[in-house]
């Protein structure tokens, strides 16, 4: 068969019935994945997506590519497996708050650190869904739920600091309902070779409806979404009249009647440092004064891959020992022969 | 003065000392040694769990035994002919198992006051007549070696850690044997500090020069070449093989070797073994713990890889959720279970064969998998090579049960050239056909196609959820369900077709008593039966390679035998299945020590079935 490279969204979409709930976040994300999909230059046949288990990890039957929908939390030792014995592929984790920060926390971190180059896309929705209903690692403090009736006493994990604590090579985030902003963000992170870490916020409207409406309705989110992007001085607000200044180590939020934008803090993805501090914008938007929340490319580094080292290692075991001979191999050093 | 030369057939010695003596090396030495001369051998190491613990305690005792000799040699030996011991623990701990007119070498050094008291000694063994009955040789090895290195410059610790050279020099004189391989051996691993390596072959040569200088014996051993079957012969251990065996796996398959594994006693040498072979393309991937080991695995096979992962028990447990998942994927992987004492954590370093229902049963729902297992150090090759072909070809998780006792044992193997192992033929799709792919769509023998991603439009999603019969699709139908459950289960099933029907391995082929053993237990039950046969007993012994499923032909031998019994290193494991399966009155032998049968424990309870 000729290679087709000429795709559209639709040649990534499979016969099976999308079985999420009406109304669900996830319809959303689909749409946009299998939209960047032909601007990858990848053949249908050597992408890979891998999921765990949850609402979000039935992705993979949808897209019509190679997949699997594997077990809780282990997408990513999964995938990294897949990626080392075939690192030319195209590899995509699918995962959820619960797959990857509960029941998958060890494997996303010792990704992390590892560097493969693959694309996570981590859809949180602050709950456990597919379980109909429990608190989940990044449900906030006092979240009533039906395995917390009186407030889950639960510090939440903040993931993308997480990700950074492990040494993440790429840190995203973007949600369901700014479909432009997601495509745009998933593109990015397509790109970055090393393991590229895209938060989704994602809406559930049955167990968990509104968690990050402040950022996505009309007339909250201009004060609550703080737009990331590379190069440009850290602006938000309704009039575009605010913005993050660092005051020493601190940032505060300044009124661009007063302070002019040059003297905002200008983000930069390269910048270690300060992307730590911006993972750190993590105030709950009810609580006064509190920072807005950063959406886009926090940071992003070039950093060595485990699986091209891999290859490397065993490219100077051959050259140095030549391709191995099974029988040399066998008789060993130490061979005595009886007549 | 000249010594008189003995013949011997055969000879056990056991090396003891601290575990921080260099036992486990001075054995290895001396085993390879008699290997390349000729002789049949067979190792047991005996080590405790931690690394260095207290110097001079029962609880820090290393011991190596060594069985060697011109006649068959199929275990380590009951008991030993000679002991040497670097100190007084080591020799309370072994001494119960040193024949009688044994020989003991005693480093007199190690028998100290404060060595008496560690080994909780009033007076001394050497002085309260515990040795009359025995033939005593005292060196005082420290000293001695000192004496030999005091020009050499190395400070005390480096020259008291080349003691056990001159033991090993020493026995080698005893036994006729030349240094040669040893002194290659030292060269080659202080390659890069050559004060050590003269030292060590110094040492290696006082030894040497001292047993025959001094009048410490009068008469030196001969042990002949034995008779071994004609061919090439190696010494090798049991997880050696079992890395060898892997890779043969991979070369002949054609699949490039995937290996993801967790770091754990005693599963960690084949993961070390393999890393040293990344010539021959194997990727070995250390995993951040064993869940993720098999899952990294998973992926390497869903990637069209050879994917295998080794543990033991307590991490095979951990595997539990993702074997189940490689079995309704129906993707080919291998899974090394080196077994050690359980429950928990149990005993690591000693021996057990107690995780055979755990292989069989470990997992939630139907989930059979096949299970192939080893019966000696040189046949761990044979045994996962047979594993990783039922994989391959049958679209299967495959476990391979390995013991502490044979992964650390070592023995003679007359190893096989490349072309004589069988071939292994995975059953990949190479292009789309005329129809669509559908991944469950199956052959005679229930065996599903692998296609791998990159091939263009065979494009298709597996997963942990039931999937209906031949598309694959999630299927929530219940009589679906069942079928794919018993496809799955006739699938394992049907494996009996193409391994070998079970032979009887020793003894009569019907009798009164048929001994029925797996595992590490191969060689003591043979000697035990071979020494009943000889006996005038009617008694017969078939060694079962094949766990599951097992050959077809098992239930007919077992109705061959008025009593069937079954020794095992656990409560009765194989005895539950067996009696299940084919509803005989069979009668276990169990032990859980942490240490293997001896020919004796065998041949009394042989005896004592005899008599029902």
């Amino acid at each position: 068969m000729a290679e087709q490279l000429v795709y559209t969204a639709k040649d990534f979409a499979t016969d099976q019935d999308v079985r999420w709930c009406p109304g669900c976040g996830d319809y959303s994300i689909l749409k946009q994945v299998q939209s960047i999909m032909p601007e990858l230059g990848r053949s249908k046949e050597d992408i890979v997506f891998i999921s765990g288990i949850g609402c979000s990890s039935r992705f993979p039957y949808y897209m019509d590519t190679y997949g699997m929908h594997s077990i809780h939390g282990r997408a990513t030792a999964i995938a990294s497996g897949l990626k080392i014995s075939r690192p030319e592929l195209s590899v995509w984790v699918i995962t959820g708050d619960g797959d990857a920060l509960s029941i998958g926390g060890n494997h996303l971190i010792h990704m992390i650190r590892r560097n493969f180059d693959l694309n996570v896309l981590l859809f949180n929705n602050e709950i456990y869904g597919l379980t109909k209903g429990q608190y989940s690692p990044t449900s906030p403090e006092g979240k009533i739920t039906k395995s917390t009736p009186v407030g889950s006493i639960d510090h939440p994990f903040n993931p993308l600091k997480l990700c950074l604590g492990a040494d993440s090579t790429f840190i995203a985030r973007t949600m369901d309902r700014d479909p432009k902003h997601q495509r745009e963000i998933l593109l990015k992170g397509s790109k970055h070779i090393g393991t590229s870490i895209i938060e989704i916020y994602q809406n559930c409207n049955v167990f968990n409806d509104g968690a990050f409406e402040v950022y996505t309705d009309k007339a909250t989110k201009d004060d609550e979404v703080l737009m990331l992007e590379h190069g440009q001085p850290l602006v938000f607000g309704k009039e575009d009249d605010k913005g993050i200044r660092l005051v020493g180590s601190e940032p505060t939020v300044v009124s661009l009647n007063e302070v002019s934008k040059n003297d905002l803090w200008i983000h930069n993805e390269h910048d270690k440092f300060k992307a730590q501090l911006l993972t750190s914008f993590f105030d709950d938007p009810s609580v006064e004064g509190h920072l807005p929340r950063p959406f886009g490319v926090f940071y992003s580094e070039d950093r060595f891959r485990y699986e091209e080292l891999m290859e490397s290692q065993i490219k100077e075991a051959v050259e140095k020992k030549g391709v191995g001979n099974l029988d040399l191999l066998l008789s060993g050093s130490n061979v005595w022969e009886v007549a | 003065m000249s010594k008189v030369v003995e013949e011997k057939k055969e000879v056990t010695i056991v090396f003891a000392g601290d575990s921080g003596d260099g036992i486990q090396l001075t054995g290895t030495q001396f085993t390879n040694t008699n290997a390349l001369f000729g002789n049949d051998v067979s190792t047991f190491p005996n080590f405790p769990a931690e690394i260095r613990a207290p110097q001079g305690t029962l609880a820090g005792v290393s011991g190596f035994q060594l069985h060697f000799g011109s006649v068959e040699i199929s275990t380590p030996g009951d008991n030993c002919d000679v002991l040497v011991a670097m100190n007084a623990a080591a020799f309370k701990v072994n001494f119960p198992r040193l024949k009688k007119n044994g020989t003991v070498i005693l480093n007199t050094d190690g028998f100290n006051a404060r060595n008496l008291k560690l080994a909780d000694y009033d007076v001394s063994p050497i002085e309260d007549g515990s040795l009359n009955d025995f033939r005593c040789i005292q060196i005082d090895v420290s000293k001695m070696t000192r004496i030999t290195l005091v020009d050499s410059g190395l400070g005390k610790k480096e020259v008291d850690r080349s003691r056990n050279m001159f033991v090993l020099g020493f026995l080698y004189y005893m036994y006729n044997r030349n240094l040669t391989a040893t002194e290659e051996f030292i060269k080659e691993k202080f390659s890069k500090q050559p004060d050590l390596r003269d030292a060590n072959i110094k040492v290696l040569k006082a030894g040497y020069n001292f047993a025959d200088t001094s009048e410490t014996f009068t008469s030196r051993y001969n042990v002949k070449a034995a008779q071994l079957k004609k061919g090439k012969y190696r010494n090798i251990m049991g997880n050696q093989a079992t890395a060898l065996g892997i890779i043969a796996a991979s070369q002949k398959s054609g699949l490039d070797l995937f290996y993801g594994s967790y770091p754990i006693t005693p599963a960690s040498d084949i993961l070390h073994e393999l890393a040293k072979h990344k010539n021959f393309g194997v990727k070995t991937f250390q995993a951040e713990d064993e869940i993720a080991a098999i899952c990294s695995v998973i992926g390497a096979s869903f990637g069209g890889k050879l994917g295998v992962t080794a543990s033991s028990g307590p991490g095979i447990a951990l595997k539990g959720e993702a074997l189940g998942l490689g079995t309704i994927l129906e993707l080919p992987m291998l899974i090394c279970n080196v077994q050690r004492g359980g429950p928990s954590t149990g005993l690591p370093t000693k021996t057990e064969q107690s995780d055979l229902l755990q292989a069989m049963y470990g997992r939630n729902g139907e989930a059979p998998i096949p299970i192939v297992s080893a019966s000696s150090p040189s046949d761990c090759f044979n045994a996962v090579y047979e594993a990783c072909r039922i994989a391959v070809e049958h679209m299967t998780p495959v476990i391979f049960l390995s013991d502490g006792y044979i992964a650390n044992g070592s023995e003679p193997w007359n190893f096989p050239t490349k072309d004589k192992l069988k071939p292994i033929i995975p059953k990949i799709k190479k292009e789309k056909g005329q129809e669509a792919y559908l991944p469950y769509k199956r052959d005679e023998k229930l065996v599903r196609e692998w296609a791998l991603p990159g091939t263009s439009g065979l494009e298709h999603r597996i997963g942990g959820l039931e999937k209906e019969n031949e598309t694959g699709n999630v299927s929530y139908d219940p009589d679906n369900h069942q079928l794919m459950v018993e496809i799955r289960e006739e699938k394992v099933k049907k494996i009996a077709d193409s391994i070998p029907l079970q032979p009887i391995n020793n003894g009569v082929e019907d009798g009164d008593v048929l001994v029925l053993s797996w595992g590490s237990t191969y060689g003591v039950v043979k000697t035990a039966v071979k020494q009943c046969v000889e006996d005038g007993l009617k008694v017969g012994h078939a060694h079962v390679r094949y766990l599951n499923p097992f050959p077809n032909n098992l239930g007919d031998i077992l109705k061959d035998f008025k009593t069937v019994i079954i020794p095992e290193m656990n409560r009765g494991q194989l005895l539950k299945i067996v009696r299940d399966k084919y509803l005989v009155d069979a009668k276990g032998i169990n032990k859980v020590k942490g240490i293997p049968f001896t020919t004796d424990e065998i041949i009394d309870a042989i005896k004592l079935h005899l008599k029902d």
